[in-house]
């Protein structure tokens, strides 16, 4: 089992379905690496995703690396989505769903015994594909409703100095400054999803996961999106999974690549590398056919 | 030239329209149509008899829907008039459904408007001999005071029982329900749904009577068995509109690290909130009604009884039924009494709904108005 891939991993595939060995991933005592950042880093080891019987992702491992934005790539279907949503156990939503493997956010295994998914989820902020701002909030509710449905307590100074700052972090405080109380559902697509990652950076997570953030949105809401992650890069940790390559190549700094061999298959993870080495000298033929646009 | 092309082309040509216009139906004659129908509807009324609206509506439709058709293939041709035979038969079908409404709502309002007085709306139905003097004389005596009191405190009971209850229900059944047990409760709502209004006054009457002793009817009884009627309805429309709240909505909570019981408190909830109110104005419109059920579980008073857990309580359609089943002397005074209760009734189902409508969009997402 190799867990543990130090410094710069290529390729790590891997196959392993039985139950037994899952079980014996190293305990979870990798000391905190210090100062905030550094030390959030995904370490995912042989994750298996099933929804009842089904299995829809076999044997993922790899490492995000901190302060980093991670592209995952592929065909509609080979499991991208479902494991991203795996990590922050967003997955659970759906019932009979459940994994095998570890997932682990700066050396805690998420999955371990006791864990509660919403302290997780807490840790690992989501975005989702289609805007979605709570259509009964204004503006100023929805950034801070993340606060606020946990049940902080906050004075409205308080609260004011978390909007701003959300707002700007997501490139949107010029844009909405003067209708904070306006309904969130007024405003366009490509402000809502801004809204929406200001609403999910509020809550000052660890990790930001995006799910083809920018798939319901045009070139320029698209464009704002890309800058804003570039930006977001310097403090979060970011995973996207996208179904346009060159976002992929635009952003990341590394990609990964899912397959999936044919229906009712396991989605795998064929390759993860450097986003340059993918799009240029990618180690598999698959991934090659892929971002060329031979396949898929 | 052939004669078809040349009538086409006399028919087009000088407009200087393209091929691709028709001959229609002009607005004009569609209300002479309409016109001929009704004269027509009044004509048969006035040969055989007095004239009867109702009649006129039943007799006109049909016509002004066969007009149509015959109007419409001579000029229009097949494709047009098939069109117009349906949008005239939905739009009669409509004022058909419509006939009974405004009769009831005319027959009421004219017929109870005479009594809906200030004695009538404050005085019971405790007579002295000088009232019962007065009323023989025709001046208006008695009033439904406490029948409109037993309906509010009746009806506000069931509501109090059936809202938390189906509310908590369509809750379970949408945000954790699964499998069987889901399954099951699904099945019994349905069944509750159909459950004879008496039956359940007689389940309410029976269960009192474990509490209070034999022959006890009071205000709470017939509440729990308006409850018994209100609750499937409740469950039914409030899950309805749970299942509207997109679940897009309760995964952006969940992705904030909000937990499940928070989700549905502060996010679906309020997004339904709109909905589920409608649903319960409707649900209390359905048993506001009710008069069987409480005959049995909640009986007759001539008085005024503020306590639902002593004594009998009458309401507005168990007072509608004695005053109309034994009106008393002059008969004429009783009915009186029983159409300006029908109307009350009536006014506050129509309160109901004008509230529940403001609140409604009131409460509304901002987004969504």
């Amino acid at each position: 089992m190799d867990t543990e891939t130090s410094g710069a991993p290529l390729m790590m595939t891997q196959r392993t379905a039985n139950r037994g060995e899952t079980e014996m991933i190293e305990p979870q005592a990798i000391p905190d690496a210090g100062p905030t950042g550094a030390s959030n880093r995904l370490e995912v080891s042989d994750l298996s995703i099933y929804y009842g019987d089904f299995r829809a992702v076999e044997g993922v491992s790899m490492e995000i690396e901190a302060r980093s934005i991670t592209a995952l790539i592929g065909p509609s279907g080979c499991g991208k989505s479902t494991f991203l949503r795996s990590l922050n156990r967003m997955h659970e939503v759906i019932d009979g769903a459940r994994v095998e493997g570890s997932v682990r956010l700066a050396g805690q295994d998420l999955y371990g015994p006791g864990v509660d998914p919403v302290e997780v989820r807490r840790r690992v902020g989501m975005v989702f594909q289609r805007p979605n701002p709570f259509p009964t909030m204004s503006i100023y509710d929805n950034v801070v409703a993340g606060l606020r449905l946990n049940s902080k307590r906050m004075r409205r100074s308080e609260t004011d100095v978390a909007v701003e700052r959300s707002l700007r972090g997501a490139n949107l405080w010029e844009e909405v400054k003067d209708r904070l109380d306006k309904p969130g559902s007024g405003l366009s697509g490509g402000q809502q999803q801004r809204l929406c990652i200001a609403r999910a950076t509020a809550v000052e997570p660890d990790v930001l996961l995006m799910d083809e953030p920018c798939s319901a949105l045009d070139p320029i809401s698209t464009l704002a999106i890309e800058q804003l992650m570039l930006k977001l890069k310097q403090d979060y940790t970011i995973v996207i999974v996208t179904h346009n390559m060159q976002q992929a190549a635009r952003v990341s700094d590394r990609t990964g690549f899912f397959n999936i061999e044919g229906t009712g298959k396991p989605g795998r993870l064929i390759e993860i590398d450097d986003t340059t080495k993918m799009f240029s000298t990618p180690a598999e033929q698959a991934t090659q056919d892929y971002v060329t646009g031979r396949f898929g | 030239m052939t004669a078809t092309e040349q009538t086409l082309t006399s028919a087009v040509s000088p407009s200087g329209a393209s091929p691709l216009t028709a001959q229609q139906l002009s607005r004009a004659s569609r209300v002479g149509i309409a016109s001929a129908a009704v004269l027509i509807g009044l004509g048969i009324n006035a040969v055989l008899g007095e004239v009867r609206w109702g009649w006129v509506v039943a007799i006109a439709a049909p016509t002004f829907v066969l007009l149509t058709y015959v109007a419409s293939r001579l000029v229009e041709g097949q494709r047009r008039a098939v069109d117009r035979v349906a949008a005239a038969t939905a739009t009669m079908a409509f004022l058909v459904v419509m006939l009974p409404l405004i009769s009831v709502l005319w027959t009421v309002i004219s017929e109870g408007a005479s009594r809906l007085d200030g004695t009538f709306l404050t005085g019971d139905l405790r007579l002295t001999p000088e009232d019962l003097m007065a009323q023989r004389e025709g001046v208006a005596a008695g009033g439904a005071y406490h029948a409109i009191v037993g309906t509010l405190i009746i009806t506000g009971l069931a509501a109090a029982i059936a809202v938390p209850l189906g509310l908590f229900t369509a809750i379970y059944l949408v945000e954790y329900g699964k499998g069987r047990l889901a399954r099951a409760i699904t099945t019994m709502v349905d069944v509750m749904t159909g459950i004879p209004s008496i039956v359940a006054g007689l389940f309410a009457y029976a269960l009192f009577i474990l509490i209070f002793g034999p022959g006890s009817r009071t205000g709470i009884a017939g509440g729990v068995a308006l409850s018994v009627l209100m609750t499937p309805v409740v469950v039914r429309s409030a899950e309805e509109m749970l299942k509207l709240v997109p679940n897009e909505l309760r995964e952006a909570s969940y992705a904030l690290g909000v937990p499940k019981w928070r989700t549905i408190v502060k996010v679906v909830l309020p997004t339904a909130i709109a909905g589920i109110l409608t649903g319960v104005t409707l649900a209390i419109a359905r048993v506001i009604g009710e008069t069987a059920p409480l005959l049995i579980a909640a009986g007759v008073a001539q008085s005024s009884n503020y306590n639902p857990f002593d004594g009998r309580m009458t309401s507005l359609p168990v007072f509608t039924y004695y005053q109309y089943v034994q009106p008393g002397i002059p008969t004429d005074a009783g009915v009186a009494r029983a159409w300006a209760a029908a109307l009350v009734l009536v006014i506050i189902v129509a309160v109901l709904f004008t509230v529940a409508r403001v609140l409604a969009w009131i409460l509304k997402p901002a987004g969504l108005r």
